[in-house]
């Protein structure tokens, strides 16, 4: 299938709920909404042609301007055998950081949504074992997104004009 | 197996509980489940791993991973830094394979900027990076002899691993985290002592690998403590996302470099091995023909290598050479703007990816038009298979739950990123 059949596939079911279709370096984007994404991946996952039955890389994003729509998610998924690859992005409010759980077709997704739990505090309902993975359990902030510094603020020997910035 | 600590005192386990046989001539003990501390720090899981194990005697019940030991944050420094410091942080990942790791972060790059690197620089960076796979193989399938209790092999390829290392030293002057390679090529030409060095190791190589493949892959004991361990259906290693050696050792043909081939792959001729059952003996031996795989490849570049600049011309983006700045108005400007990191960079995003090691490695870059990218997530293998660990491990005994893990190829730099 091109691009344009699966676009065309995709808005025939999904209608307005999918949107900002674009092909950046060719990988075919898309957005939609939360309450469809868990359905989306498992028509994908079932698609008989298309079968994207592999979840390549999933990952959290922080934009602080996008009032309303500032913590997303990203789901690279990958037809290994039309090797199509297809990313999805989520995004929804700072405030209601709540996500349904990808765990339940794919396994690999237990480890790389604590992962976006731990660092972006997103909160992926219904998973099994939603706790920190990297990070210590004390930790009492989510160090990526953005408004976190790199390094304590309050030291003076890691100020950039140190370094020459 | 002195690290091995009894932890937890011994728990009395619930009454219907199924993997434990009720028997009433049995002693008492054989009810009770022990917590086992493997690790962080265990000889034999060659790296900071943690795994809290349920053992009814022998019998491993469960395990819980626990990982971060040396997280280092390199998705956060990734947003303070330029690009180009970025590849000594891909050093740091699969420190057994740098190489392939910093040659797929300059691709990522050059995707991003529309860069379109020489052929002479391609062919010498499917050179580097399928010497890196060999290194990594090399140490992987030496190490799980280690651990069957065969320590020789190990001995044998730690002195090819060297020479590989000099080859390296040669190509980039480093050996371990090589930050070999620029954005928009390499850093200098292939030396004739490099190539010279080249040659005369793809030569020398094959007798010691035949070696260790008549040393370990009919060797009964070996075969005993391999064969049927850790097992993983196709079905399960795609849905865990498996990628790389662990992937073909299920039976799944799944390689990036013939997939979407990047950096000229599709020039060379080379076969992708898969095993039938996804045990910890296919593993080892998808990996060994990979090795033989491999020097087929740089045998091919070695004798296809084009003329030609090793370089893009791209002046914007790649470091001009030190004399010229000196003598040059222009590449003085060029490499101030570089090493400040003043480089223009697009909006947009990508993803990249190239056959590492241990799987698909991938970047996936947000570039917002600075200077350091906006979001730079890794997709580490290492990561994402671990996690299948306690389910390969679960029924076996704590030795061959130690092969599982040689056999994985677990590394903790990538696991922890």
């Amino acid at each position: 299938m091109t691009h344009q059949e699966i676009i065309e596939d995709l808005t025939g079911r999904y209608g307005d709920s999918i949107f900002d279709i674009h092909e950046p370096y060719g990988l075919l984007t898309l957005t939609t909404k939360r309450e469809n994404i868990i359905d989306l991946l498992q028509y994908l996952y079932n698609h008989k042609t298309l079968q994207i039955q592999f979840l390549t890389d999933l990952c959290g994003i922080h934009y602080p301007d996008n009032i309303g729509n500032e913590l997303g998610v990203i789901y690279h998924v990958h037809s290994l055998i039309n090797n199509i690859r297809i990313r999805i992005k989520v995004f929804f409010p700072l405030t209601d950081p709540e996500i349904p759980t990808a765990t339940g077709l794919y396994a690999t997704a237990n480890w790389m949504e604590r992962e976006t739990y731990d660092f972006f505090g997103i909160i992926f309902k219904g998973h099994p074992n939603l706790k920190r993975i990297l990070n210590v359990d004390e930790m009492d902030y989510f160090p990526m997104r953005k408004e976190y510094p790199l390094e304590d603020q309050t030291r003076r020997d890691k100020q950039d004009f140190h370094f020459g910035r | 197996m002195s690290q091995i600590q009894v932890t937890g005192n011994q728990i009395q386990a619930p009454e219907n509980q199924p993997l434990l046989q009720q028997n009433p001539e049995t002693p008492k003990y054989v009810n009770e489940l022990t917590t086992l501390n493997l690790g962080p720090t265990h000889p034999a899981t060659h790296g900071i791993f943690q795994n809290v194990l349920t053992m009814d005697g022998e019998k491993i019940v469960s395990g819980v991973p626990t990982i971060g030991y040396i997280h280092r944050a390199f998705e956060k420094i990734a947003e303070h830094r330029p690009f180009y410091q970025l590849t000594t942080l891909t050093d740091r990942m699969n420190y057994c394979s740098s190489p392939i790791n910093n040659m797929g972060w300059h691709m990522t790059v050059e995707k991003l900027l529309g860069i379109t690197v020489p052929k002479r620089a391609q062919y010498i960076r499917v050179i580097a990076m399928e010497l890196a796979r060999i290194a990594d193989h090399l140490i992987c399938n030496s190490i799980l002899g280690v651990d069957s209790g065969a320590y020789t092999g190990f001995l044998y390829f730690f002195q090819e691993r060297e020479k590989i290392y000099e080859i390296y030293e040669e190509i980039c002057g480093a050996r371990l985290t090589t930050n070999m390679g620029r954005i928009g090529g390499m850093e200098r030409d292939l030396s004739d002592k490099a190539l010279a060095k080249l040659k005369k190791w793809v030569e020398e190589f094959p007798p010691v690998m035949k070696e260790f493949e008549k040393m370990f892959n009919k060797n009964r004991i070996f075969r005993d403590r391999t064969e049927g361990v850790g097992p993983l259906t196709p079905e399960r290693a795609l849905n865990y996302g498996f990628t790389g050696p662990n992937l073909r050792a299920a039976g799944v043909d799944y390689d990036v470099r013939v997939m979407n081939p990047y950096s000229s792959y599709e020039d060379f001729e080379f076969d992708i091995p898969v095993g039938t059952t996804g045990d910890t003996y296919d593993r080892f031996m998808v990996r060994n023909e990979e090795i033989w795989q491999s020097l087929r490849i740089i045998q091919q570049a070695i004798d296809k290598l084009p003329e030609g600049r090793y370089f893009a011309d791209a002046p914007e983006y790649y470091l001009p050479p030190k004399k010229e700045v000196y003598r040059s108005m222009e590449a003085l400007i060029y490499h101030f703007k570089i090493i400040m990191g003043e480089i223009e960079a697009p909006v947009g995003e990508v993803y990249h990816s190239v056959e590492g090691g241990n799987g698909e490695l991938g970047f996936y870059l947000v570039s917002d038009g600075g200077r350091a990218p906006y979001r730079l997530h890794f997709r580490r293998p290492s990561f994402i298979y671990y996690q299948a660990y306690p389910e390969m491990c679960i029924g076996t005994t704590l030795s061959d739950a130690i092969v599982i893990m040689s056999s994985l190829n677990v590394i903790a730099g990538e696991l922890d990123a």
